[in-house]
């Protein structure tokens, strides 16, 4: 593997972070999301929610 | 298309996702492992040098972004025409990832042409129907959230989808059908060094596993919110 991006590397490295950022975000973002909702489901179907 | 209808209960859904989805994301956890590898164990292009390394990136967000508007306008399709029940929630829990892999071709594309061009932006014909591309984004989210009445804003949304998607061959061919300064189709026109075809379909494998991780979570998570308001509902009622 060959980590030397010279001469570009203000341009290859900001442009995997940004992706690496927004695809990590998005992941985190969708499972918290899905975690709410269910845990919001098991609340109302014990009865606790009502 | 019985084969589709058998799985757009909301039950069967909800099993079969939940057996594939350990699968798909492990899947793209590997490959995404394999592409970063493969991506920085490339030798420099002969014009462009290691920012050859940002087309890795680059070009599979840009084809996950056409990919999943083709798949809301076919799930619109699917919704205006057969009344399929899940395709209205799985089209718009898949418009903001494709939002998302939209900005990303965007912005790694203008990072990339700055060094390569000299500016990160012009507008010419193939950016800026892809930058139109995520205007109509972000009107599909923005119509499904302006109209409270959920069936009524399924339509609109769907149709707005299915107009929208006279966009996508003309992100596809503006580079034949103009003078652009974006270069042309170089994976499905084969021009591209044999050695980068690897880490390329790679990274692409990566993101297709990932969208459909994500995909078949939001579709999961609207159909437990779904649930939950109806319960809510009925101990109202």
């Amino acid at each position: 593997m060959n980590f030397d991006m010279s001469p570009y590397g203000a341009f290859i490295w900001p442009a995997y972070s940004i992706s690496a950022l927004a695809l990590g975000i998005a992941t985190l973002w969708t499972v918290a999301a899905w975690r709410r909702a269910k845990a919001r489901l098991a609340t109302l179907e014990s009865g606790q929610g009502t | 298309m019985q084969f589709l209808f058998r799985y757009a209960n909301p039950h069967n859904f909800m099993r079969l996702s939940g057996a594939v989805l350990p699968f798909t994301a492990i899947g793209a956890a590997l490959a995404l492992i394999a592409g970063l590898y493969l991506s920085f164990s490339v030798p420099p292009d002969y014009q462009q040098g290691r920012t050859v390394t940002i087309f890795f990136i680059h070009v599979p967000a840009a084809t996950m972004a056409m990919g999943t508007y083709i798949a809301i306008a076919l799930c619109s399709l699917l919704s205006l025409v057969w009344r399929h029940p899940l395709s209205d929630t799985a089209a718009r829990a898949a418009a903001p990832l494709g939002a998302m892999f939209t900005a990303l071709g965007l912005i790694t594309g203008a990072l990339w042409g700055k060094p390569m061009w000299g500016t990160y932006w012009v507008w010419d014909a193939r950016l800026t129907s892809f930058l139109l591309l995520l205007f109509i984004y972000f009107g599909y989210m923005a119509l499904w959230s302006a109209i409270e009445d959920e069936a009524k804003a399924a339509r609109a949304a769907a149709i707005l989808a299915l107009v929208g998607a006279v966009n996508i061959p003309i992100i596809k061919y503006s580079v034949d059908w103009w003078n652009t300064l974006h270069q042309g189709s170089t994976v499905t026109a084969f021009k591209m060094a044999a050695v980068y075809y690897p880490p390329f379909f790679t990274m692409l494998l990566a993101y297709s596993l990932l969208f459909a991780t994500l995909w078949m979570i939001r579709i999961r998570t609207a159909i437990v919110e779904r649930r939950a308001r109806n319960l809510m509902q009925g101990a109202a009622a």
